[in-house]
């Protein structure tokens, strides 16, 4: 058993209370898991080339500021980092193959948890209050975010194997289930090049998509890929820098409930985690059908502004 | 408390009061206090909600409740006005329930006998292993609906998802709309006067009008009842 959350704000108005929302949503599911849990923010798109490397120290004392000087000195590229705990996030415009030499290189301890234009990936051990608390999540703004609470039931229970897992830039994905061949799939994968941080059964999916997606697939077309693929139990709950996708695969024995207002759509394990939102009552709300791919774009009301 | 017409009415609120803490009223208190209703309040989703009655007394629940709603119900009528989570009714003894929206999977899960009413749809496992009790399903019914179930009778009044009645036993279901695929060893049989009678009156009882002569008839083969050497596993 896991628990899956998801929010996304239709209206930028609302991207102030994307934090204050969705933190109460995660941290109703730790009843679901408390072994670890984490959150992928999405914020507006950074301008290019600047992007967001989210990092992980796995020490609350870490010294970030002198990261910050060695990386600027060593690197010679602009940066500007924000941290909170044993997280930061490295605002620069340095090519992400670089950075991650870079990294390996000055810094092995510290961890790059994920890269994009919009995306932020906060995850750790522990019950979902305690992270929420470490790393402020009712103070972060954004256009939508997905987060997990994780009752490990197959590979251990550490910061690497939390949710959301990542690849690539600005996708992500939260799983409630399990996957039965996850080794084949990573044994497939591996000899494409792809390399993988963790025996995690979501990972291979995670990196499958985005392998997919990396082939010229959009995500529908991957997703339905999956199907194929992909044995095992799964309600996925998945983001790019501009939508929220949920998919529940044919046998749909793990549970997602979807609310939508004219302002936000939300997608929560269970209802409970729902039932704080503003409007609820009056929302709709309903099961996600076996193998049908749901997609929400964020901003959508700018969007039509737009046109 | 306040006092009605109709009797005594207890009101509980679940964002004050805990779900162990007003079924334990339930369980311990009500029986034989006169009161003749409950109300419950902000229900938000919680699990668990007038789990184990065991008293004849009338129930609302005013909002979506979460999982094992009303699990194990005798002789309460219990009414949800609002959607449910996993396994409402579960176990149901007797007595009624009614769910006014929507229900998630495994509604009526292994019930031995009472009625359970969904006024919207109910998703996959409906009425799995059902044991005796009666589910009418206003709406339609997901996958693997009465799968495996041993007695009572699953009314569909719109349509039924993929293996419906799967190694079904001695319970009929009665499908109204389209059926998307029977299950190994559920076969259609021709509606007989005696199931519609039936099924018009299980529709009376529930509430719901639609005409028993439009209703088709699924029960089991009986062909996986007895081991079959020479079926090399296919079914």
């Amino acid at each position: 058993m896991c628990g899956i959350v998801g929010l996304l704000l239709k209206s930028d108005a609302w991207q102030p209370d994307l934090g204050p929302l969705v933190t109460p949503m995660l941290n109703c599911m730790g009843t679901r898991g408390a072994d670890s849990a984490g959150l992928a923010v999405f914020h507006r798109p950074l301008d290019a080339p600047d992007r967001r490397f989210s990092l992980f120290s796995g020490q609350p004392q870490f010294d970030w500021q002198t990261f910050q000087d060695d990386f600027r000195r060593d690197t010679g590229s602009r940066g500007a980092i924000r941290w909170d705990d044993s997280h930061a996030a490295l605002i620069s415009p340095i090519a992400v193959e670089e950075f991650a030499a870079w990294l390996r290189t000055a810094c092995p301890g510290v961890h790059l948890v994920s890269v994009g234009r919009a995306i932020e990936i906060f995850k750790d051990e522990g019950a979902p209050e305690e992270i929420a608390a470490r790393f402020g999540f009712a103070e972060l703004a954004g256009t939508h975010a997905v987060g997990h609470t994780r009752m490990a039931t197959e590979s251990a229970v550490s910061p690497a194997h939390a949710h959301p897992y990542t690849a690539g830039e600005d996708f992500c994905i939260v799983h409630n289930g399990s996957l039965s061949n996850p080794h084949s799939i990573r044994r497939k994968l591996e000899r494409r090049g792809i390399s993988f941080e963790t025996d995690n059964d979501t990972e291979a999916g995670c990196r499958f998509l985005e392998w997919r997606m990396r082939e010229g697939d959009t995500l529908e077309q991957a997703i339905e890929a999956s199907f194929d693929e992909l044995d095992g139990f799964f309600t996925f709950l998945m983001a790019t820098a501009e939508r929220m996708v949920l998919v529940r695969d044919a046998f749909a024995c793990k549970p997602a409930v979807v609310a939508e207002t004219d302002v936000y759509v939300a997608v929560g394990s269970e209802f409970r985690a729902l039932a704080h939102l503003p409007g609820i009552r009056s929302a709709q709300v309903f099961e996600p059908v076996p193998q049908q791919i749901y997609s929400w774009v964020a901003g959508e009301e700018r969007m039509k502004g737009a046109a | 408390m306040t006092e009605s017409a109709n009797g005594r009415v207890m009101r509980f609120d679940l964002s004050a009061a805990s779900v162990r803490e007003v079924n334990q009223f339930l369980h311990r208190e009500l029986p034989g206090s006169g009161i003749a209703r409950v109300e419950i309040h902000d229900p938000d989703g919680m699990h668990s909600i007038a789990a184990g009655m065991d008293c004849a007394v009338e129930i609302d629940i005013l909002g979506h409740g979460g999982y094992f709603v009303a699990g194990m119900n005798k002789l309460a009528t219990i009414t949800v006005h609002g959607n449910v989570g996993w396994s409402v009714a579960e176990n149901i003894m007797s007595g009624s329930v009614r769910v006014q929206g929507h229900a998630s999977e495994c509604a009526g899960a292994s019930g031995h006998g009472g009625l359970l009413v969904i006024e919207g749809d109910a998703s996959s496992r409906c009425g799995i292993s059902m044991k005796g009790c009666d589910i009418v399903v206003a709406g339609s019914v997901g996958h693997f609906s009465a799968f495996m179930a041993q007695a009572g009778n699953l009314v569909v009044c719109g349509d039924a998802g993929a293996n419906l009645g799967d190694s079904l036993y001695e319970a009929t279901i009665y499908v109204r709309g389209k059926i998307h695929g029977l299950g190994a060893d559920a076969q259609e049989e021709e509606m007989q006067p005696a199931d519609r009678e039936f099924v018009a009156r299980l529709l009376a009882q529930a509430g719901i009008d639609h005409d028993a002569a439009e209703f088709k008839r699924i029960a089991s083969a009986r062909t996986l009842y007895h081991w079959n050497a020479d079926a090399h596993q296919e079914y």
